[in-house]
């Protein structure tokens, strides 16, 4: 059914650190190898060793570099997958019901047996968060890993996404957003986490976390210099053979 | 948005059957027996022909009886049924009139009501998308339903009727035009609230997510021809509108009528060209290329 429940039991979704991101594209690769070997059709790829390839991603890392009025520019990576909207626009347009939003912890899936292929969905979606996979004809979205997120096959430690799981920088928390009290609401209250697109009126569940300030070089110029007085030259009159050798080599 | 040719034809040309129908289920012009027979087929290859043009874009059309099951929530299953119950109903009144020589009122005239709603389902999926500005108004039904109505007054042969409306049809695309090219930076939607670091300062784009190109960048971020957008903008309006007011102000005969029609259409295609072509989905922020 495509209209979206009234409320749903969890809100369940990530939220994305973008000051520690390093932008190494290792959710993107752990994120397209579960989900090629998992639930649903596999992320194809077209023409992936020639000379135009392209491929189905469901998680794509974007980097920004942002010039404030002044200082340093910073540069920012800037991870996107489907942010599992609370009024997902997605969900409503479709016209088959393949496209559904899970009342239990508002997770947004596609069942793909279902899926016409008209790609309304993905043009609904102001986040391009959903891609129509070529070799398939359906439409792939993130499914915020659900068949491991509840998978007793795998150790509890593993029972997260996949990208959640694999980011070595720890850019990225999975927990329920609609439990104040979870780990992950507590960071998005404590750092001021952020809609995309709020004037959008999707409220994606997913929450970024804004960076912090950094790079201030330009400003704090004399600030550099903190260590420099341990750096000065101790001995600036040479003394004994050394001073001897110095000033014999000036005359000749 | 990509212009993909099979939609451009099935708005196009369903638009312009359905148009013929609401005509002829008000019973303009009022004719039986085999004169009726070669409206309707004209209707019905017009309309029937772009819907199954529009199959040709799905991944999977061999599953499009399950698009009539969301009619609560989603302008393209509302336009399934509407379709279905347009041919239908203009079927069973096309057959009264054609064989049975009968004019069914109440039937021809709920077929036109459905046709119409057809046209309005269809403008309404584009209507209703946030994500693309420029169709996010009721600017983009006004202008299906305008030149649906006046393409079925042209192909019906009500003269008086198609100049008028061919005239509206033609102010409300100027509007449409004129209200959309400002449409995006009205959205308030920018690189700043698309990747919530507008407070930091200046947002650019870095550097993409791929060396590559992908399948949102072919479907939302066309950007192809627009350089040609103003002129395609007059010959659009001329062939569409100026045009066959033209020929049908002229002294009629059948000739002058058909140089309207085929005008139009030419018209009204290269409108809808321009109207995927041109609009712009939010989602292209994400590659900086808005």
């Amino acid at each position: 059914m495509t209209q979206l429940p009234t409320r749903t039991e969890k809100k369940l979704g990530l939220v994305i650190d973008l000051d520690t991101c390093v932008g190494c594209h290792a959710c993107v690769i752990s994120c397209k190898g579960w989900n090629t070997e998992n639930y649903g059709a596999p992320l194809s790829d077209q023409d992936p060793y020639g000379a135009d390839p392209s491929g189905t991603f469901l998680n794509r890392v974007h980097s920004y570099e942002v010039q404030p009025e002044q200082g340093d520019a910073q540069l920012i990576h800037f991870p996107k997958s489907c942010l599992h909207c609370e009024d997902a626009p997605c969900v409503t347009v479709c016209p088959t019901g393949a496209s559904y939003k899970r009342v239990e912890d508002g997770i947004v899936l596609v069942n793909e047996s279902d899926c016409i292929g008209c790609g309304l969905c993905a043009w609904a979606c102001p986040y391009g968060a959903r891609e129509m996979d070529q070799a398939e004809g359906a439409m792939k979205k993130c499914t915020l890993c659900v068949d491991r997120i509840y998978n007793e096959n795998l150790p509890e430690v593993d029972r997260e996404p996949a990208c959640v799981r694999t980011c070595p920088s720890n850019a990225r928390h999975f927990g329920d957003l609609g439990d104040p009290n979870s780990d992950v609401s507590k960071l998005v209250a404590e750092r001021g986490g952020m809609d995309l697109m709020p004037e959008q009126g999707t409220k994606p569940v997913n929450q970024y976390l804004p960076p912090r300030l950094k790079d201030r070089l330009a400003q704090d110029a004399e600030q550099i210099d903190i260590l420099a007085p341990f750096l000065e030259p101790v001995a600036t009159e040479a003394k004994g053979f050394l001073n001897w050798l110095d000033k014999t080599l000036e005359k000749l | 948005m990509h212009p993909a040719p099979s939609v451009i034809f099935f708005s196009t040309f369903s638009g312009l059957g359905f148009g013929l129908m609401i005509f002829l289920g008000l019973g303009m012009p009022a004719t039986t027996g085999f004169n009726a027979f070669i409206f309707f087929t004209i209707a019905y290859l017009l309309a029937v022909g772009g819907l199954i043009s529009s199959t040709f874009h799905l991944g999977h059309p061999e599953r499009a009886l399950k698009a009539f099951t969301q009619w609560r929530s989603s302008w393209l299953s509302r336009e399934a049924w509407c379709a279905v119950a347009a041919l239908i109903l203009m079927a069973v009144y096309g057959a009264g009139l054609v064989f049975f020589d009968q004019r069914w009122i109440i039937i021809g005239l709920l077929g036109a009501l459905a046709s119409l709603a057809t046209v309005f389902t269809t403008s309404m999926i584009y209507g209703q998308l946030k994500t693309i500005p420029r169709w996010n108004s009721p600017l983009t039904p006004a202008n299906f339903i305008s030149l649906c109505i006046a393409g079925g007054a042209l192909m019906a042969g009500q003269t008086t009727a198609a100049i008028i409306l061919l005239a509206i049809a033609g102010v409300i695309q100027v509007a449409t035009w004129l209200r959309g090219d400002t449409a995006f930076a009205q959205s308030t939607t920018d690189m700043a609230t698309a990747t919530g670091l507008g407070s930091i300062g200046t947002v650019r784009a870095f550097e993409p997510p791929h060396t590559g190109t992908n399948y949102l960048l072919r479907e939302f971020v066309h950007e192809i021809g627009r350089k040609h957008a103003q002129k395609l903008r007059i010959i659009a309006i001329s062939l569409m509108a100026i045009l066959p007011i033209v020929f049908l102000l002229l002294p009629f005969n059948h000739f002058m009528a058909l140089f309207a029609v085929v005008a139009h259409i030419g018209g009204v295609l290269t409108a809808r060209w321009l109207f995927f072509a041109e609009a712009e989905h939010v989602v292209g922020l994400y590659y900086g290329k808005r």
